[in-house]
């Protein structure tokens, strides 16, 4: 039973990043990657975490891809990907890398790869555990993930701001200035 | 039950679609979403690598990993707008201004 959930959710997740990848609009790509965001919640409640598969389908599918929707259908930018084509060679050669690259990786894990795997244990699956743990002994760098945040909100604030036009001044270089000079916050 | 070898080669085989797509595409916003789905991939194999350790420290790091990915898109699309306010394109072959 498990391996079959295991089977029809990986080729789910496949079949999705596929989709992801070669799908020539940018909102159907964005919806498959929600597609793949879930099949892999669903590998983390499979392997004991629990707590991540829940952040997983929050933060991920339902925060991050929002936010990637709605810069797709601000900036529009159906169009631009169908007009262009071509460099036909750029495209075989990283094709080609990525190939190489996968079969590289599946050969390392498949000899170096766990042969027994211990039954899941309770303390492994609890929250309780994994709270402690962060809020004991990583503290200082779940503090420092809180601070991060603020920087990149407010360093996202500042980046995506209408330029400070003045009324007729074309100025496409002057306001680049306010950009990197309140960047360094 | 599930070998966790079956897990990392799952993500080892979702890795190499993430990066042959954040290769080819020329589009941005489809780069973004490739290294999305690489970070996803890396996830998934600490995740695993966790279990099989038994251990949960693998899974507090995958919460930081979701924490600098969030923080990574909001930046990354900010730019992209930015960009797109003084180019109107987010074509990563007419940015090259700094290309030699």
């Amino acid at each position: 039973m498990e391996t079959l959930i295991f089977l029809l959710f990986a080729a789910l997740a496949l079949a999705s990043a596929l989709m992801v990848v070669l799908h020539r609009n940018p909102v159907y790509a964005t919806m498959s990657l929600v597609v793949t965001l879930f099949s892999v919640a669903v590998f983390f409640v499979m392997l004991g975490a629990p707590f991540l598969g829940t952040i997983q389908v929050l933060v991920y599918a339902g925060a991050i891809v929002v936010l990637f929707l709605f810069v797709i259908m601000l900036l529009n930018v159906e169009r631009e990907e169908i007009q262009r084509s071509g460099q036909t060679a750029q495209r075989w050669v990283s094709i080609a890398g990525a190939i190489v690259f996968g079969a590289v990786l599946i050969i390392m894990f498949w000899q170096g790869g766990p042969t027994e795997t211990g039954e899941l244990t309770p303390e492994m699956v609890s929250m309780k555990g994994l709270a402690t743990a962060l809020f004991s002994e990583y503290l200082l760098a779940f503090e420092a993930v809180g601070l991060l945040l603020l920087v990149a909100v407010i360093g996202a604030t500042v980046a995506a701001r209408r330029p400070q036009y003045a009324d007729a001044a074309p100025a496409a270089h002057a306001s680049d200035a306010p950009v990197g000079e309140e960047r360094e916050v | 039950m599930v070998p966790v070898s079956w897990y990392l080669l799952l993500s080892a085989l979702l890795f190499a679609i993430g990066a042959a797509g954040a290769l080819t595409r020329r589009n941005g916003i489809s780069i973004f979403l490739s290294i999305e789905l690489m970070l996803n991939a890396a996830n998934l194999s600490i995740v695993a690598f966790a279990r099989q350790l038994g251990d949960h420290t693998g899974q507090l790091i995958v919460f930081f990993v979701m924490a600098v990915a969030a923080a990574e898109a909001a930046v990354g699309l900010a730019l992209f707008i930015a960009v797109y306010r003084q180019r109107r394109t987010i074509d990563v072959n007419r940015l090259n201004l700094m290309r030699w």
